[in-house]
């Protein structure tokens, strides 16, 4: 009964520790490429159009609601009790250190992540992956260190971007719907959003661009059996990178509030 | 092993055979609970081309990515002009590969690329960047295999025959010493086939390139081969000529041959 329970349990935990491990070893060759390889500048600027520039709708877009929303919602709590004109602080110092890049993050995993998976997935099961490795070029040269720098380099600019769009829209809502006195909603943000608060989004942003990348880029090179496998390697890819984004915000909230203590000192 | 070739028993014991272009020693292979290869014994002369040929599902495809590198075997051992790559990891297989074209039996060919990216992709790979070399090589490489015109369409358009030519064109490009051929026949109609034959023949002459084909197409084998190899529950069964096995009186081979199934001949021993 006993070692049943152990097995039944053993199996799953076995099966999470080699898929970590999985990762982190695709990690560990992609940065030691990335330091002992040329890189292929043509694949990596392809793929800062692809994650950088063809998010930008995306990004934009999930910024300016959540900026407005969220602009309006605190409005609603903090005006009872006469502190309406507070709410250019909250939404400011939220959406650099949560809602930007965790949202962003989720957005991307969604548009990237799964487009990666399935394109590396596709070439693994038609042979093409094989084909790279047949013509003497290392695919983890090929197809994973260009994605990774170009997530790199991309993410922390659409974090950014996320932010300032949602800061604006949430601006816009204030003053324009709900009338809230400009000067002192732009006197309070200012005075409580430091750089801190912007280096704690875009370090978030960095490290969650690794974790998608990785993540997808791993699911891709272990696809099986043809559509089925990449359909299935797709939807893993985009739900585990998801919940490694929400479960490693919660750690490196906590990690980075000691670097940087949220609130005015 | 049956009709075993002097070629053969004159190769070392520990596969250090230099003048050979490829030696296979005790090559063994498990995947899952299934015993593929169960100590393939191989040896390929320098200029020579091979016809591996088995049942499907036998093993024959999994033997020819062990000799580019691309599968691990669990026991044994595979020489290439003197080295043994089953020590090599990843990167340093790549100096080998060099040596070794490989047409896939899809082609795989990349689908985000046009024919003649595809086919100049191992060049750009090695370095060469000039536009005009580049085009010049594609067009004698099209040329070879009877594409003319071809280098701008998308592999998604191509017809199988034509796959299976452009993916030969770009594992040729670079000129390797040994070509393997992963079914070149298999999909395609009789007069496409016995056309990926005479290539296969062309390129042995014109470049004196060693070839090893896995196939199950009988026609094929005879029309290709120098050397016939019979793999047969996962060991080399029957090894000679063409005429060794056409020769041959031996029941299985007789069945593979003829295309008969077990329960055929017992139909035809009771009647």
């Amino acid at each position: 009964m006993i070692a049943r329970s152990f097995n039944a349990l053993g199996a799953p935990l076995v099966r999470l520790f080699q898929y970590l491990g999985e990762v982190v070893l695709l990690a560990a060759d992609t940065f030691r490429s990335i330091f002992t390889h040329k890189l292929r500048w043509k694949l990596f600027l392809n793929q800062i159009v692809e994650i950088g520039l063809l998010s930008q709708v995306v990004v934009v877009t999930t910024g300016a609601f959540t900026g407005a929303v969220f602009s309006a919602q605190t409005f609603f709590q903090f005006n009872k009790i006469g502190m309406g004109s507070a709410t250019g602080a909250v939404v400011s110092v939220s959406i650099c250190r949560e809602l930007g890049p965790v949202l962003t993050a989720l957005m991307v995993a969604g548009r990237v992540g799964a487009a990666m998976s399935a394109e590396i997935g596709t070439m693994k099961v038609t042979e093409q992956i094989d084909a790279l490795r047949a013509l003497a070029v290392y695919p983890t040269d090929y197809l994973v260190v260009p994605r990774a720098l170009a997530m790199m380099v991309s993410m922390p600019l659409l974090v950014a971007e996320c932010i300032a769009v949602g800061i604006a829209a949430g601006y816009f809502i204030a003053i324009f719907l709900l009338e809230i006195n400009g000067t002192y909603y732009m006197a309070n943000m200012v005075r409580w959003t430091r750089n801190r608060d912007i280096i704690m989004g875009l370090s978030k942003a960095f490290c969650f661009g690794i974790l998608i990348v990785f993540i997808s880029c791993q699911k891709g090179l272990s696809a099986r059996e043809g559509a089925v496998g990449v359909g299935r390697a797709t939807t893993e890819a985009v739900v585990n990178a998801s919940l490694a984004v929400l479960i490693c915000n919660f750690f490196l909230t906590m990690l980075l509030n000691i670097i940087y203590p949220a609130g005015y000192q | 092993m049956i009709e075993t070739s002097p070629q053969m028993s004159a190769t070392s014991s520990q596969g250090r055979d230099n003048g050979s272009m490829l030696v296979v020693r005790g090559l063994t292979k498990r995947i899952g609970a299934q015993e593929i290869l169960r100590g393939v014994d191989l040896n390929v002369a320098h200029g020579e081309t091979l016809a591996i040929i088995g049942r499907s599902g036998g093993g024959k495809s999994v033997l020819l990515k062990h000799l580019v590198g691309l599968m691990q075997p669990d026991a044994g051992e595979i020489w290439i002009e003197g080295q043994n790559i089953t020590d090599l990891n990843e990167r340093q297989l790549g100096t080998i590969r060099q040596k070794i074209g490989i047409l896939f039996q899809g082609a795989a060919l990349f689908d985000s690329m046009t024919v003649a990216e595809n086919i100049a992709f191992p060049l750009r790979e090695a370095g060469e960047r000039e536009p005009k070399v580049l085009r010049e090589k594609v067009r004698e490489m099209l040329d070879v295999v009877e594409l003319e015109g071809q280098e701008e369409k998308m592999p998604v358009s191509l017809s199988g025959g034509m796959k299976k030519r452009v993916g030969l064109a770009r594992s040729i490009i670079r000129r390797p010493k040994c070509v393997l051929y992963d079914e070149p026949t298999s999909g395609l109609d009789p007069v496409v086939s016995d056309s990926i034959n005479r290539l296969i023949r062309r390129l042995q002459e014109r470049f004196g390139m060693t070839s090893i084909v896995v196939t199950h197409d009988m026609k094929s084998a005879f029309d290709v081969a120098d050397h016939i190899a019979y793999l047969h529950e996962g060991r080399i069964y029957f090894y000679g000529t063409p005429v060794q096995l056409q020769q041959t009186s031996d029941p299985i081979l007789q069945d593979f041959l003829l295309g008969r199934s077990a329960e055929e001949r017992g139909n035809k021993v009771e009647s």
